[in-house]
């Protein structure tokens, strides 16, 4: 289990070589990598600052990472969510799952991106032409997170 | 009781206040309570706490609802919807 909240950017293939050391047994990986675009809602935007809950933040996807654990067989996961000023073009969260075949991985790298979208204390202020604005949540979010429930509530018990 | 109270993104920008240490009366018993109590200081406390503010709230590092009961020495948090990822 490995969750990192850094300034610094993260390699992919460094990461995943990594995670396949000596386990001849990983038949899967699945990676998502998230990036700073450069429009969001019609603006565009110059740079984005993140801010984060420290403490929360690691529980929270540590909290993530076991309940997609107790849905799949994984074999390894990984989570890296970068804080601080970031710019168009970088990378931003990195999400890599490990298992014996791909349906698993690829099933538990959806659901930890779509719980950490609505669950992780992360906040994104983008600075626009006009100004600085703090980034509203998306519905689509929340709606993403509601095909995983099926009646069940969130894992902090509340419902979204 | 003696209570840790946190804030983030939006809340803390319109409170010019990151974290507080507070003691809240006896009536003050759920994470809602302190919240209510808070707009009670009126001004921006008002503003950036009101209730059609869809904020969300954590207690010790964790998100719950308002309705969850404090605890002396507890952690509470306010923030607006998460927007990471």
């Amino acid at each position: 289990m490995t969750v990192r909240v850094q300034t610094a950017d993260f390699d992919l293939n460094a990461e995943m070589a990594q995670m396949r050391k000596g386990k001849p047994a990983i038949g899967a990986l699945v990676s998502f990598v998230g990036v700073v675009r450069d429009m969001n809602d019609g603006q565009s935007v110059q740079t984005m600052e993140l801010e984060h809950y420290p403490g929360m933040t690691e529980k929270s996807l540590e909290q993530i990472e076991q309940q997609a654990r107790q849905r799949w067989q994984l074999m390894d996961v990984l989570v890296i969510h970068r804080v601080g000023a970031l710019l168009p073009l970088d990378q931003i969260v990195l999400v890599i799952v490990a298992s014996r075949h791909r349906g698993e991985a690829f099933a538990a790298c959806e659901f930890i991106m779509d719980y950490l979208k609505t669950q992780a204390p992360f906040w994104k202020k983008e600075q626009t032409p006009d100004g600085a604005r703090w980034v509203d949540a998306r519905e689509t979010d929340d709606q993403a997170l509601q095909k995983w429930k099926q009646g069940t509530e969130t894992l902090a018990g509340v419902k979204v | 009781m003696h209570i840790q109270l946190r804030f983030f993104a939006s809340v803390r920008e319109k409170l010019g206040s990151f974290s507080e240490q507070v003691d809240v009366p006896p009536e003050v018993q759920t994470v809602g309570d302190v919240r209510q109590w808070l707009i009670q200081r009126g001004d921006v406390w008002a503003e950036a706490l009101a209730p059609d503010r869809a904020l969300r709230m954590a207690y010790n590092q964790q998100m719950c609802a308002p309705d969850k009961h404090i605890s002396a020495g507890a952690e509470v948090a306010f923030f607006p919807p998460v927007t990471g990822g």
